[in-house]
């Protein structure tokens, strides 16, 4: 049993637990919470301080590595690396953040109809997105570039349908990873039905569900919170908290940390420093491990920031403050890492400039191929309505197709002068 | 088991129990399924047989029923859902409309969504507001769903059959007053193709077009019409998405006359999509305008007035009259 599995379930017993932060609100001390206070629940999911606290400040925050690139150790969540795991986990990062540059660029030159860049989210989606094993299944919102490049998912793939050629267009299967999901929120059901087939099957693969702060209020995410933990599903639900849907801050979400919902559905609710790899990396195999030996469902709520625009329409300019972007990119997932692998001369100059070669060559592959891409034959609108067929699209298919041929015989239109 | 006399609550059992027997990924899902049986008792003695794994008692909420089947189909189950009455579907028809109906198209046919969402649906009983509306066109309208409805035992037993067979998302109406009404099923039989309309009634003056709990009211009116001398075909559209047109369509032209007869309001109702396609097909053909009988663009009316809301037997007459004045 790992360290992290057992802490794990020992905070599940004892979610009543409150420890303040601040002496300015007292709790009301019950006879139940004395009694959870007294054991040895983790401190991280009895945490009441206000979402948008600094999260190197914030006690209750699992940390591995500070914003300074310092190594820290964390009473109920620890990580070993080898350098080549951190150098890897370093690339990954470097990788997801040249390939969303690019696609913010191709949008920029009218290649791509919209993207929403993932910038400043890499250490949460590379952290989670490392802990998982091959045959577990992850449900993304339309932002976990990092996700899917973990797990191999071309990354072009991911462009299609910001591009408009089509809604999604890869097969889930092939890297367990789900289509992106617009609509906020509905994919945390599927991963609970996912997982809750997972268990019927008796595997012991679990299954992850991203969402964002804003998700955190849509109904689909409370039942999938009531589901999972009925049925005792191996899912994790991983909340990217970027401190911002669209104009909306948190606390136009809710009234008390993410991470603490999870308590009033019986189960634990973990916040980890979105910004530390290691932390994002640590606690969510914790999380995956107990799915996985039949515990149910764990909440992981990643403190993080969106350095860009919601997507490429939105103008930050309007609702938030340059000053709150700066003091984030001080604590950039990236460079934190980078200075400790230099402190501790795990990598060495050849390798960034090596990775630098390779990113380049990334963003070139995904430039590449985006412009080849070539749009979609109008008759495709008729196909993959129905696995079984329908006569109503086979008649509306043969009078599109008519009315197509309709114009087979005339001059085109330019030709006619 | 072979042939013998169901109402229709008890084929639509036993075609669950049938499906749940021959097929290990089957599941069904919904509030009080298991050891209640459902509040219609349609599934009961599933749970008791199959095990709460198999028959899921879920928590109150319709988004998070379809949105798990969803999930569960994507794993590789055949979920078949009970929605407890129609007027509860809607907190689920998010998930229906955006997730259920597109995934297949979304994935470029990669996945298949074999999910069916059971409904008992429409007026008659008496019953409080939200339990006796008739919410198809909403679903009609959808393309990826495909959205049917028996009106007899035989078609209860084998259209649920087809549903769970069918790769596509199935919406499956349950006329909830006729539950109880007993026919001939035959579980040795083979079935007709699930989306074809049947004549159950040969008559040569007007067409009535129905489907689910419309279909015996006009049966009943084409008796009374042919005391007066009116011969009145009657077919059971069954499939309310697709439709089969090519079956009303030969009628018609035989007919000249088309009345078509649903529950749900008139207004942008099935009937008026058949309307439209009938007219458009059969245009030189038609002695009349094609006119429908349906509710009205109200809410579902409290239950001391809902006979006067649903099409009844004079009603139905009444319109078959007007066509025939034509």
């Amino acid at each position: 049993m790992t360290v992290e599995s057992t802490a794990a379930r020992k905070s599940r017993n004892s979610g009543a637990g409150t420890k303040r932060a601040t002496a300015k609100k007292a709790p009301e001390k019950t006879p139940a919470k004395k009694a959870a206070a007294k054991s040895t629940a983790r401190k991280a999911a009895q945490h009441d301080a206000p979402p948008h606290d600094a999260p190197q400040h914030d006690p209750e925050l699992v940390q591995l590595l500070t914003p300074e690139g310092k190594r820290v150790e964390h009473p109920e969540f620890s990580i070993d690396l080898t350098p080549d795991e951190l150098r890897g986990l370093y690339r990954d990062m470097v990788m997801a953040r040249r390939f969303d540059a690019e696609a913010v660029t191709l949008q920029r030159q009218g290649e791509l109809g919209l993207w929403p860049s993932l910038l400043g989210q890499e250490a949460a989606q590379i952290g989670s997105g490392r802990a998982l094993r091959d045959d577990d299944y992850i449900f993304p919102t339309y932002r976990e570039h990092g996700v899917a490049w973990c797990r191999g998912v071309p990354p072009e793939n991911l462009l299609g349908m910001f591009r408009g050629v089509n809604n999604g267009g890869w097969d889930p299967n092939s890297n367990n990873f789900h289509l992106y999901t617009i609509v906020i929120g509905s994919q945390a059901l599927h991963a609970t039905g996912y997982a809750m087939g997972v268990a019927k099957d008796g595997a012991d693969s679990a299954v992850i569900a991203y969402f964002g702060d804003g998700a955190s209020s849509q109904g689909d995410v409370a039942e999938s919170f009531t589901f999972s933990a009925v049925y005792n599903a191996p899912v994790v639900f991983f909340c990217q908290n970027n401190q911002w849907a669209i104009s909306e801050p948190t606390e136009k979400q809710t009234r008390v940390p993410l991470y603490q919902r999870a308590r009033g559905y019986g189960f634990p609710g973990v916040r980890v420093d979105g910004n530390d790899v290691l932390a994002c990396l640590a606690v969510t195999r914790a999380a995956l491990e107990r799915a996985r030996s039949g515990e149910g469902p764990m909440l992981v709520e990643a403190f993080t920031y969106r350095m860009g625009a919601h997507t490429t329409s939105d103008d930050p300019t309007k609702y938030r403050r340059d000053e709150e972007r700066a003091a984030w990119e001080a604590k950039d997932p990236i460079q934190r890492l980078r200075t400790y692998m230099e402190s501790e001369k795990i990598a060495d100059a050849g390798f960034f400039a090596a990775l630098d070669e390779e990113k380049e060559a990334l963003g070139r592959r995904v430039r590449e191929a985006v412009r080849s891409m070539t749009d979609p034959d109008p008759m495709s609108i008729f196909e993959n309505v129905y696995a079984d067929g329908s006569a109503l699209v086979d008649e509306e298919r043969a009078q599109f197709a008519a009315y197509q041929a309709s114009f087979a015989d005339s001059p085109a239109a330019g030709e006619v002068k | 088991m072979a042939a013998q006399k169901l109402p229709i609550a008890k084929a639509i059992n036993e075609s669950l129990r049938k499906a749940l027997e021959t097929d290990p990924k089957v599941l069904v899902m919904g509030e009080d399924v298991g050891k209640l049986g459902g509040v219609f008792r349609v599934t009961d003695g599933l749970q008791k047989d199959f095990g709460e794994d198999r028959v899921i008692d879920t928590p109150l909420a319709e988004s998070g029923i379809v949105g798990t089947a969803i999930g569960l189909a994507l794993r590789g189950y055949r979920p078949v859902v009970e929605i407890q009455f129609d007027g509860f579907v809607f907190p689920a028809y998010d998930q229906i409309v955006t997730q259920l109906a597109k995934m297949h198209a979304r994935a470029l046919g990669k996945v298949k969504m074999p999910v069916v969402i059971r409904i008992p649906y429409g007026g008659g009983i008496g019953a409080v507001e939200h339990h006796s509306e008739s919410p198809e066109a909403l679903f009609a309208h959808v393309a990826g769903l495909k959205v049917i409805s028996p009106s007899t035992s035989a078609d209860a037993y084998w259209m649920m059959q087809q549903a769970i067979q069918s790769d596509d998302p199935v919406i499956f109406f349950e006329p909830k007053r006729r539950y109880w009404d007993k026919g001939e099923v035959d579980t040795d039989a083979i079935p007709g193709p699930l989306h074809a309309a049947r004549t159950v009634r040969p008559g040569s003056d007007l067409t009535l077009v129905a489907y689910g709990p419309m279909v015996k009211v006009c049966l009943e009116a084409a008796a009374a019409a042919q005391e007066e001398g009116k011969s009145v075909e009657v077919i059971d559209l069954r499939s309310m998405s697709p439709i089969d047109f090519d079956t009303v369509q030969s009628s018609v032209e035989r007919t000249g006359r088309l009345v078509v007869v649903h529950e749900a309001p008139v207004f942008y109702g099935s009937g008026a999509e058949i309307a439209a396609r009938i007219t458009e097909r059969c245009f030189y053909h038609l002695e009349a305008p094609v006119l429908r009988v349906g509710g009205y663009h109200s809410p579902y009316p409290p239950a001391r007035v809902e006979e006067e809301y649903l099409p009844g037997l004079d009603r139905v007459l009444d319109a078959v009259d007007r066509s025939l004045a034509y």
